[in-house]
């Protein structure tokens, strides 16, 4: 009995200590991904969340880039430097031309295992959770998906990841605690984009994959690119125009058209209106959807719920159109109006109509 | 030809609500349903099965009364049901809950070899898209994400092309089975259910497995021990210092409110004036 009572630990929050041979793990990764040439804005992103994150460990941030051999592979390097990386691990390899998950897991995973990163970075993108999650389970590490926020609890060099959690009606905090690397991925345009310095450079350490393409089972025997004019582009949307459950019925949807029309905006919405077939899955903004910064987002019959409200809440200015004073979304817009979103609407696209006639022929 | 597909019992998120007072979630009376996800994987499953023959097996972790959602499946046309259950399972994060289910295919595998494995892209619950992939290596399955159409499939040469959504576009991939797809929401819409295999769900004697059952064989790897992620907060959002400004007049026109708010709004943001003016000309 009285031993139990001597070894019962204190009150209050545990101490954490590390495992010795997870010490030896140092430093930020972000893995940087493109396709067809292109660097995928959000590993930009994350250099700038992850640069934020290396400074107050005090530990280099390192790009990871794998590609094919050549210019435009090492040019992603440069792109990283001039981003914020100290550092880029290189992987050069024909069999590394598209994405296929075996090729890049085995690489990344024997990077992991070789330099030994504390945090490793992923974009929240078809390629980044495919990756991610394979990496994850080969290392038997933790893997935090879609975070929203990213902090260090500095006492075990803990990574607080942040993301939306019961349906998104909360959110919560993981750490990943006796594992290393700590995981995370994180969705375009969650994290602001750092500025780009020229003048910034870093080295480079390269590895070479070790596989050979008769090993690869899988094979791309083709690749369709989307047409881009006739997709909606939310996630760089300057205006955004939104319905919600709020718009009652899919006809009234043509309020929110309008709109978006005399102001050159896209248009957006909640994730039932999506389920019911209102408009677009493209469309949908929110944790499910797709996480917008536009300069004004205009939500209209929305009532805020968490999972919305983490895809938007970055936007400038957020106007909100609700008959429900007490709705959540009025907390964290800027301006609000209560009141009906069907007679409100045509109301506001009148005003904005006659308000821009006025300012061009005036400017 | 034998495809197993994994899915998951829900609670209906679109009718969660968040206390407004207490922050708490109320989970009362909230309905449990199929993940939606995993729909469009359960009858891509059922199409092949139609075109190629064979059987499909659904399986699930989660509480007893996940075997709802199991008998779900058995009335939309799945031939055989297993649930995974036990109280070392409770806890479990991605990585563990991939163990759990990974062992469970296992065993399914020796009664009748698995060619293929069908999950939905992700949960709406979890939203983490994980537990697919992980599978998927534990199994050391070749794995096809975001599977929008099975081109072809060719038993005999073990042989399926797929098309998976990749950011900008459509990559069509050739691989060997056994493999692990998940399936794109949209790719398909689920069959109605026929009155002889909704008399036969009601009456299935589902399978249920314990740990020993399921083969797992280190029950440290399950649960909360065998989780590497542990949620250490849940809170609800801190709003923002300052409140929307809720624009009033003296009558509730809604053209004297809209003319109020753009004055105000454009008085404070004269760039975003400038920026909208430009692009609406």
């Amino acid at each position: 009995m009285s031993e139990a009572t001597e070894t019962k630990k204190p009150a209050g929050k545990k101490r954490f200590e590390l495992d010795d041979r997870l010490k030896a793990y140092k430093g930020i990764w972000v893995f940087i991904e493109h396709e067809r040439g292109t660097i995928h804005s959000v590993s930009l992103e994350l250099l700038g969340e992850g640069r934020k994150l290396a400074d107050s460990l005090g530990v280099e941030l390192a790009g990871v880039v794998m590609g094919p051999p050549g210019e435009t592979t090492r040019s992603f390097c440069r792109e990283a430097f001039f981003h914020g990386a100290d550092l880029c691990y290189l992987m050069e390899d024909p069999l590394l031309t598209d994405y296929r998950n075996e090729p890049y897991t085995r690489g990344m995973t024997d990077l992991v295992n070789k330099y030994q990163p504390e945090i490793l970075l992923l974009g929240a993108t078809t390629l980044g959770r495919d990756l991610a999650g394979s990496v994850a389970t080969t290392l038997k590490t933790g893997l935090t998906a879609d975070c929203t926020e990213l902090n260090m609890d500095m006492e075990g060099r803990s990574l607080l990841a942040t993301r939306p959690t019961f349906g998104g009606s909360l959110l919560c905090t993981i750490q990943t605690l006796n594992y290393r690397p700590q995981m995370a991925t994180i969705r375009p345009r969650v994290m602001a984009m750092p500025d780009r310095d020229n003048a910034r450079s870093g080295r480079i350490v390269e590895d070479a994959l070790g596989m050979v393409e008769s090993s690869i089972v899988t094979k791309v025997l083709e690749f369709i690119p989307d047409e881009m004019q006739d997709k909606p582009q939310l996630p760089f949307a300057d205006i955004i125009v939104s319905g919600g459950r709020g718009m009652k019925k899919p006809e009234n949807f043509k309020l929110i058209w309008d709109l978006a029309k005399v102001l050159g905006a896209e248009v957006g919405a909640t994730r039932p209106v999506v389920q019911s077939g209102w408009v677009d899955l493209e469309r949908q903004v929110g944790q499910s959807g797709k996480t917008v910064r536009p300069k004004l987002y205009i939500a209209a019959g929305i009532s805020g719920a968490i999972q919305h409200r983490v895809g938007m809440d970055a936007s400038d200015v957020i106007i909100a159109i609700n008959n429900d004073p007490n709705a959540p979304i009025f907390d964290f817009a800027h301006y609000g109006i209560v009141g009906n979103a069907m007679t409100i609407l045509p109301a506001l696209t009148d005003a904005f109509r006659i308000h821009l006639a006025t300012a061009r022929k005036a400017g | 030809m034998h495809i197993v597909v994994c899915i998951k019992q829900v609670p209906d998120s679109a009718q969660i609500r968040v206390h407004p007072v207490t922050n708490t979630i109320m989970r009362q009376g909230v309905p449990a349903i199929v993940n939606p996800y995993d729909l469009f994987a359960l009858e891509e499953a059922l199409r092949l099965k139609d075109q190629y023959g064979g059987r499909v097996t659904v399986l699930t972790m989660g509480p007893p009364m996940a075997e709802a959602a199991l008998r779900k499946a058995i009335s939309y046309g799945a031939d055989d049901a297993v649930l995974v259950t036990d109280r070392v399972f409770a806890g479990s994060d991605t990585l563990a809950t991939s163990y759990a289910l990974a062992s469970a295919i296992g065993q399914i595998h020796k009664d009748m070899p698995v060619d293929l494995v069908f999950t939905g892209k992700q949960t709406i619950d979890g939203d983490t898209a994980q537990v697919g992939p992980g599978i998927a290596k534990r199994l050391d399955m070749q794995l096809l994400t975001y599977v929008s159409k099975v081109r072809s499939l060719d038993i005999d040469h073990k042989e399926i092309i797929v098309e998976r959504r990749s950011e900008g576009g459509v990559q069509v991939l050739k691989t060997s089975i056994p493999s692990l797809i998940t399936v794109l929401e949209g790719s398909n819409e689920m069959r109605f259910a026929t009155m002889a295999n909704m008399f036969r769900a009601s009456r299935y004697p589902v399978k249920v497995w314990n740990k020993e059952l399921a083969g797992i064989e280190d029950p440290t790897k399950t649960g909360l021990k065998g989780s590497p992620t542990v949620v250490s907060k849940v809170f609800a959002p801190t709003p923002r210092a300052v409140k929307a400004e809720i624009i009033q007049c003296e009558s509730d026109d809604p053209k004297d409110l809209s003319v109020t708010l753009l004055a105000k709004m454009f008085a404070k943001h004269p760039k975003l004036e400038k920026e909208i003016a430009k692009r609406a000309a």
